[in-house]
């Protein structure tokens, strides 16, 4: 018993909390703790994204060889591998990371707001009103590629809008919210179905695959949307992360810190769902990575809270690398890369369920 | 089995009375449901005519209508919606759990997902189609059920509805694979999924009527073990009742009614959901009443919300499953607000 209190470390130097390391630049007139675990965690992952984002600009029908990809991107090189590079595999892999990123990212907030590793979109009904939304444009108005978006965020949104007043209820509790969004879910589920009986196979079809979530013919239009939208909305969460983890230990003790918890919560809810809006309607309702992503980010960096660079970085990896199994799954044929994060995330999620519980734990 | 009932105590004189009157008067109902559903249609038909092609039948074109579509449907909304309705309170009784359903624990996507792999696959079409919605609807019931009452913990309203959501999650990512690589079989399974009672192959219901039988005439029988587990484990046990065999012979019941209605019907939500709850309302907990009751009562939704489904749009039908859905969401959410709801 001594021999394993002897053990334990001794009382740090400095007064910062275990795994931190206080840096002080400036000569101290900047003052803030770095997590090392966390900075090497994210290097990791913005490394396996980078080579990932190159295989995937590398490999297809047509090869352009590794070595040649980081010349090809500049537009230096052979005239065709500057062609597929440049022209479509690399706004591709890069709207997959700005979309991967965002997802991460809003789905951390929504979890830290809910304080429920569930609050994420795809279980609140954000996914599934959007995917409905997007589903009546196409088939009962005919609309376009931006009359589909906008659709898919009008949906989105009245539905996370609806499932949160709905689980009001002397303040809303996490389990009710998950709640809600499932009914709701099932509702908009059937009238999809609906929708999809009455329409030609062909509208249908294509109705389908936008409900999955796709990268497929992607172009620097949505690189710019969903880069600007991602660094326009997650400044802003970044600016509000410090409020955010103080969120987390309940509202009375962010009061007594000096957080303004209703702003905070009103102006990180509307970020999150506008940034959650912005990457739907750039790929599709992408199921999972922003309910994965934040878990993910937090188990490996260990961290007590959400880390929205960690779940940004995390998201953006996963999406990136799903999209390159999507790609290449059942080559020539691309698959939406929806189905790919639909059968990991919930694989996941049930792994998470199944170990959750294993103690006995509700 | 053989325990005699620890009924749950004093029901009332005024429900002793009311609730076998009750049964009666919902019996009728019914009867006046299934004579709307074989008269009611977007083809006006006089019921002396209705009557007519049931008894003299003269293969006219009216004739055929009642007795080729209509009498069909009406079969298949009776049988379904019953066993439907006693799905759900066998689920809601075992489970002691409120939000306990064939479609929120996933037996749908089972269903679907097992339609779509072998039709695709392993190239099975027609009418047998029902074993796979038959097998994956079973299956799936068994893994959202193992795996939401995991652990020492009994299996809370959410962890069942969260397991169910992950499993079709996985599910509904293959289905969603398959059938955007193949266009038949996606042209196939987006009328499948939506629950309905017109074309649909009557020959199928056929097929799994024994199997509804067998589990509508099971669970009825299961009234006195439900109401021993209704009071506890470990009470039930030191009653006689014993446990293990009671929850073997429920999950056979649910199995047999859940596979059975969703190969005949196709995926329809929330009828287990609400029956019980109504039903509960009139009987109380005792669930020799409770299961009765349920099956009528789920009868009568389906049939009516059928002939609602062809009166409401003009010209058109809608499907039984679309309604449900509509109908039964408010009240799945209206029980999650309720503060009673982690009681039963």
């Amino acid at each position: 018993m001594s021999d394993t209190l002897s053990k334990r470390p001794g009382p740090a130097r400095s007064h910062a909390p275990h795994g931190t390391v206080p840096v002080r630049p400036l000569r101290g007139r900047l003052s803030f703790l770095a997590r090392p675990r966390t900075l090497a965690v994210v290097l990791v992952l913005v490394l396996v994204s980078a080579f990932t984002l190159a295989l995937s600009v590398s490999v297809g029908d047509y090869e352009v060889p590794l070595s040649a990809v980081p010349a090809a991107i500049f537009g230096y090189g052979e005239h065709l591998d500057v062609f597929f590079v440049q022209d479509t595999r690399l706004p591709r892999a890069l709207t997959a990371l700005g979309v991967g990123a965002a997802l991460g990212v809003a789905g951390a907030v929504f979890q830290s707001l809910s304080r429920n590793a569930l609050g994420s979109p795809d279980i609140i009904g954000f996914t599934s009103g959007a995917a409905t939304g997007a589903v009546a444009a196409i088939l009962a108005f005919g609309a376009g590629r931006l009359g589909v978006s906008l659709g898919a965020i009008a949906g989105g949104l009245i539905t996370a809008a609806v499932v949160y007043l709905l689980a009001m209820k002397n303040g809303v509790q996490g389990y009710r919210l998950v709640l809600v969004g499932i009914g709701i879910s099932a509702m908009l589920s059937s009238v999809r179905d609906y929708l999809m009986t009455r329409a030609e196979l062909t509208d249908a079809l294509g109705a389908q695959i936008w409900m999955i979530g796709s990268l497929n013919g992607r172009g620097w239009a949505e690189v710019a949307a969903v880069w600007i939208a991602f660094v326009l909305l997650g400044g802003v969460l970044f600016a509000y992360a410090r409020r955010l983890r103080f969120m987390e230990l309940g509202d009375d003790t962010a009061r007594g810190l000096g957080v303004n918890t209703r702003s905070t919560q009103i102006v990180a809810f509307a970020a999150a769902s506008a940034l959650t809006g912005a990457a739907i309607a750039v790929a599709g309702p992408i199921g999972f990575v922003a309910l994965a992503a934040p878990q993910l980010a937090r188990r490996l960096t260990r961290s007590g809270g959400t880390t929205l660079v960690g779940a940004a970085a995390m998201g953006a990896t996963l999406l990136v690398v799903a999209d390159l199994v999507a790609l290449r799954a059942l080559a020539p044929t691309q698959l939406p890369v929806g189905v790919v994060t639909a059968v990991i995330g919930g694989t996941y999620l049930i792994w998470l369920l199944y170990t959750e519980w294993r103690g006995g734990r509700a | 089995m053989a325990l005699r009932a620890p009924s749950p105590p004093g029901p009332t004189r005024a429900r002793r009375v009311a609730r076998p009157t009750g049964l009666l008067l919902a019996l009728a109902v019914l009867g006046g449901c299934v004579l709307l559903s074989i008269s009611v249609g977007s083809k006006a038909i006089a019921p002396v005519e209705v009557w007519n092609a049931l008894v003299h039948y003269d293969g006219g074109y009216d004739h055929d209508v009642v007795r080729s579509l209509r009498v069909p449907r009406t079969i298949l909304g009776v049988f379904v919606g019953a066993a439907l309705g006693l799905a759900g309170a066998l689920m809601q009784g075992l489970t002691r759990n409120p939000l306990a359903e064939p479609g929120i624990l996933g037996v749908n996507s089972g269903a679907a997902a097992a339609v779509v792999v072998s039709s695709v696959v392993l190239g099975v079409s027609g009418t047998a189609l029902v074993w796979p919605a038959f097998i994956g609807a079973a299956l799936a019931a068994v893994a959202v059920y193992a795996l939401g009452s995991r652990g020492r913990a009994a299996a809370t309203p959410v962890r069942l509805a969260l397991a169910g959501t992950a499993l079709a999650a996985v599910l509904q990512g293959l289905v969603h694979g398959v059938v955007v690589l193949n266009d038949f079989a996606f042209d196939r399974i987006r009328f499948w999924q939506v629950g309905s009672l017109v074309g649909r192959d009557i020959e199928i219901f056929w097929q799994v009527a024994p199997f509804l039988v067998a589990g509508i005439v099971l669970t009825l029988c299961m009234g006195p073990s439900l109401n021993a587990v209704a009071l506890g484990d470990d009470l039930a046990a030191s009653l006689g009742a014993r446990i293990p065999v009671v929850r073997a012979l429920a999950a056979v019941g649910i199995i047999l009614l859940c596979g059975a209605a969703t190969a005949a019907a196709g995926p329809i939500w929330f009828v287990g959901l609400v029956i019980p709850h109504i039903a509960r309302i009139i009987t109380g907990p005792d669930q020799r009443w409770l299961l009765p009751y349920s099956a009528v009562l789920g009868a009568i939704l389906l049939t009516a919300s059928d002939v609602v489904g062809r009166l409401v749009v003009p010209g058109a039908e809608l499907e039984v499953g679309i309604i449900t859905a509509i109908v039964g969401a408010p009240v799945f959410i209206a029980l999650v607000r309720s503060r009673k709801m982690a009681q039963l």
